[in-house]
């Protein structure tokens, strides 16, 4: 019974959380590691432009509740999802007509751009603000709960509850759903095997006739579409604050580079490492420890590694150490 | 138009802009904008060294200016009474325990053949020494911020001159500089990148978290002046000889007092950064100077000619990082007060940045240039975009809900401008306002 507890404790405060949290770094992940294979460059706007989707979704739940439009038990932004994706798009594309292809057609160094994608996130990060606000938002909606902490206790009388969000089913689904998708369209159709073949070797992918422009765009569409989704889900998994996402960006940079930049199944296992490995470290273990140790041996202290306030730090340590032992990520990512 | 002449006319624009802002809105406002603005242009030569002259890509500069703020509290603000005995000695420790773990750790992994001998060892070293690190550590924390929490609860400074945490604050920099760039400079340019701006999230993630060292984000108030330059209003007003001086200025005692400590700052600021800056010119037109652009335009040239690239790369970063560090002691300095919860990567890296690029890297004069141009624009954009919001909304219907959210959202035109700024330098004018030579 004791160990059921744990277990039940351990996935209560631990796996479910760290797998939400990890479905949607893996998604913030995706578009960096998309930039960076197609485009050659580190995008540091990437937090922002996540920001932008998810305050476009934001807006129109607004609009939507206001009309009166919900969607049952489950959240409103999800309809409202499809429109914030297409703004994003638009958003990104003007942003590449405008700023990126420029520089693009210079053919100038990966860092230029980086530099430049920090113009970028300035001027998202303005907009956002400018628009909606530095402040938190709310704007999930439907049914708290799958599973609530007290109906799992009924259940299954067990003393630990195991409490599953909505949100956090969603964010798993979601994410399983656009990961699905994204590999069938790099693997099967053709316009996804360009893309792999451009982000292989540029100059034979230009030979074969790829039109490099093109390739681009579907790109910037896909990216926009993974940030959106990846920035709704984590707005509605905590709250919507637009400086929180540009916080997202060092984790997500950990994630794609845990797994090797450029590689589309490294991100996501990226994703996931360092989900996990910030969750583990900063969760106080006392309470699983007192289910398990023998009574003698119970923690005094709470068990906890680190403050919850370091997290950072873990996602950072666990990046250099990949870098020191495999510098180009645990899949084999690209070295430019 | 020669370039000496283009360039000092580009200073008197800027400082004419200053003056105006003096004219038309207030002295004290014009004279913080300057001295921001010299606090600012030392941080651009900071990165200026490091990215104008090693192309090296640090967008942790926040990190360094925090670390220079806590060196000024560690430095100049009294001790509390108590504290080292209570756990201050014990905390040391812990600390020099927690070191020797990571270098037992990093012996083994030199000592021992690789496999999965070796892999165990060093997982169980860092284990143990974690455990007994924390069993030093915690106890001596709690100590050390059970004393007057109220007030105190740290361990207090060694109350020496505010003016020796300047190079104290370069110092600290420098050290953590070196502990980076050690593991983090043999990568490749936008993985520096992302490592630095996780240290400076980390390193803000300690000042906020450990209370023992500079009470977190309770703040430290009250940090010493430098007293005998700058002085304090209260013992100004006082002074008879002052006063009369500020009725012949035609000035009343109280705003005339202000202006004087401000001015006093002024005066010290402009020493350090034209100190820094021949310094910098020195370094620039040195032979080092020279190599250190040889190294940025083709590093494998310059291996090929026996220069030692990671070596050299790790000076500049430490020397950069070290500038950084001191403009971050001489902010703290005026502030007053150390604020860990106010650093914010966009105002203390990201605009840093911006101010070296539209300057112009690889030339010392532009960073500096930059850093007056942008910070006035910084302070500015905010009341220059109120103004402009309530002329485009001036037609529209009083009380309606469009024109409140666009005048309160003003103040966020600041960030875009700034992104503007640099794209738009970026794209028609990519070597700055004074290009390298």
């Amino acid at each position: 019974m004791d160990f059921l507890n744990a277990l039940v404790a351990l996935s209560n405060f631990v796996l479910v959380p760290a797998i939400a949290y990890g479905s949607q770094l893996a998604l913030g992940a995706l578009g960096v590691t998309l930039i960076y294979g197609i485009l050659r460059f580190s995008n540091f706007a990437h937090g922002d432009t996540m920001a932008f989707g998810a305050m476009i979704a934001v807006l129109v739940t607004w609009g939507l509740q206001a009309a009166g439009v919900s969607f049952g038990p489950l959240p409103t932004a999800l309809l409202a999802l499809p429109f914030a994706i297409l703004g994003c798009i638009v958003l990104v594309l003007v942003t590449d007509r405008l700023v990126y292809r420029f520089y693009r057609e210079q053919k100038a160094k990966p860092v230029i751009l980086v530099i430049v994608s920090m113009g970028v996130m300035f001027i998202m990060n303005g907009i956002v603000r400018f628009i909606i606000g530095p402040d938190d938002q709310r704007f999930s909606d439907g049914a708290r709960f799958i599973v609530s902490a007290r109906d799992f206790k009924a259940m299954t009388g067990l003393r630990e509850g195991l409490a599953i969000k909505t949100s956090q089913g969603i964010t798993v689904v979601v994410a399983v759903v656009a990961v699905v998708l994204l590999f069938w369209f790099l693997n099967k159709t053709r316009t996804g095997k360009s893309m792999r073949a451009y982000s292989d070797n540029e100059d034979l992918a230009l030979l074969s006739g790829i039109n490099p422009e093109r390739v681009v765009m579907i790109t910037w569409i896909i990216v926009a579409a993974l940030a959106t989704t990846a920035g709704v889900l984590y707005g509605l998994d905590k709250s919507f604050k637009p400086f929180v996402y540009f916080q997202l960006l060092l984790p997500i940079f950990a994630s794609a580079i845990v797994g090797g930049l450029g590689n589309p199944l490294g991100a996501i296992a990226g994703g996931f490492i360092i989900a996990f490995s910030e969750v583990t470290i900063t969760y106080a273990w006392k309470k699983v420890l007192t289910y398990l140790a023998p009574e003698s041996l119970e923690p005094s202290g709470l068990v906890q590694f680190l403050s919850t306030d370091y997290k950072f730090a873990v996602s950072f340590a666990i990046l250099l150490i990949v870098l020191l032992f495999k510098p180009t990520g645990l899949f084999k990512g690209k070295a430019v | 138009m020669t370039e000496p002449v283009k360039n000092t006319l580009l200073f008197v624009a800027v400082a004419s802009l200053i003056l105006l802002s003096g004219f038309t809105q207030s002295w004290n406002s014009a004279i913080l904008i300057l001295n921001m603005g010299l606090i600012s242009a030392i941080m651009a030569i900071g990165v200026n060294l490091q990215w104008g002259f090693a192309g090296l890509f640090n967008v942790g500069v926040m990190g360094f200016v925090a670390l220079g703020g806590l060196a000024v509290v560690l430095v100049s603000t009294p001790p509390t009474p108590g504290a080292w005995v209570a756990g201050g000695y014990g905390v040391i420790l812990s600390l020099v325990l927690g070191a020797a773990t990571v270098v037992a750790a990093v012996v083994t992994a030199r000592k021992l053949p690789k496999g999965r001998v070796q892999t165990l060892t060093i997982v169980a070293i860092l284990i143990v020494g974690f455990f007994i690190y924390r069993a030093v550590f915690d106890p001596n924390v709690a100590a050390i911020e059970a004393i007057d929490p109220a007030v105190a609860g740290n361990i207090g400074g060694l109350n020496l001159p505010v003016l020796i945490a300047w190079p104290a604050g370069g110092l600290l920099a420098a050290g953590a500089a070196w502990l980076i760039g050690k593991t983090a400079l043999g990568l490749r340019s936008d993985y520096l990148a992302i490592a630095t701006l996780g240290i400076a999230e980390i390193v803000i993630a300690v000042m906020k978290n450990e209370d023992w060292l500079a009470r977190g984000v309770k703040n430290v108030y009250g940090i010493p002046r430098p007293a005998p330059v700058v002085g304090y209003e209260v013992e100004l007003q006082a002074d008879p000889g002052f006063i009369a001086r500020a009725e012949w200025l035609g000035l009343d005692p109280v705003t005339a007092s202000t202006l004087s400590v401000k001015l006093g700052y002024s005066l010290l600021f402009t020493i350090v950064l034209l100190v820094l800056l021949w310094m910098a010119q020195m370094a620039l037109k040195s032979p080092w100077g020279r190599m250190m652009r040889a190294i940025r335009d083709n590093e494998v040239a310059a291996e090929a000619m026996g220069k030692d690239v990671t070596r050299r790369h790790l000076q500049i970063f430490v020397l950069g990082s070290a500038i950084c560090g001191i403009a971050g002691a001489m902010m703290t300095t005026l502030d007053g007060q150390l604020t860990p919860g106010t650093y914010n990567p966009l105002r203390f890296t990201f605009l840093v940045w911006v101010m070296v690029i539209v300057g112009g890297s690889g030339n010392n004069f532009g960073a500096v240039l930059g850093a007056f141009l942008i910070w006035f624009l910084w302070v500015q954009v905010e009341p220059i975009g109120l103004w402009l919001m309530n002329l485009i909304t001036s037609g529209m219907p009083e009380g309606s809900a469009l024109k409140a959210h666009l005048i309160e959202s003003a103040a966020h035109m600041r960030l875009f401008t700034m992104g503007l700024i640099l794209l738009i330098v970026l794209r028609f004018s990519p070597r700055g306002l004074i290009p390298e030579k």
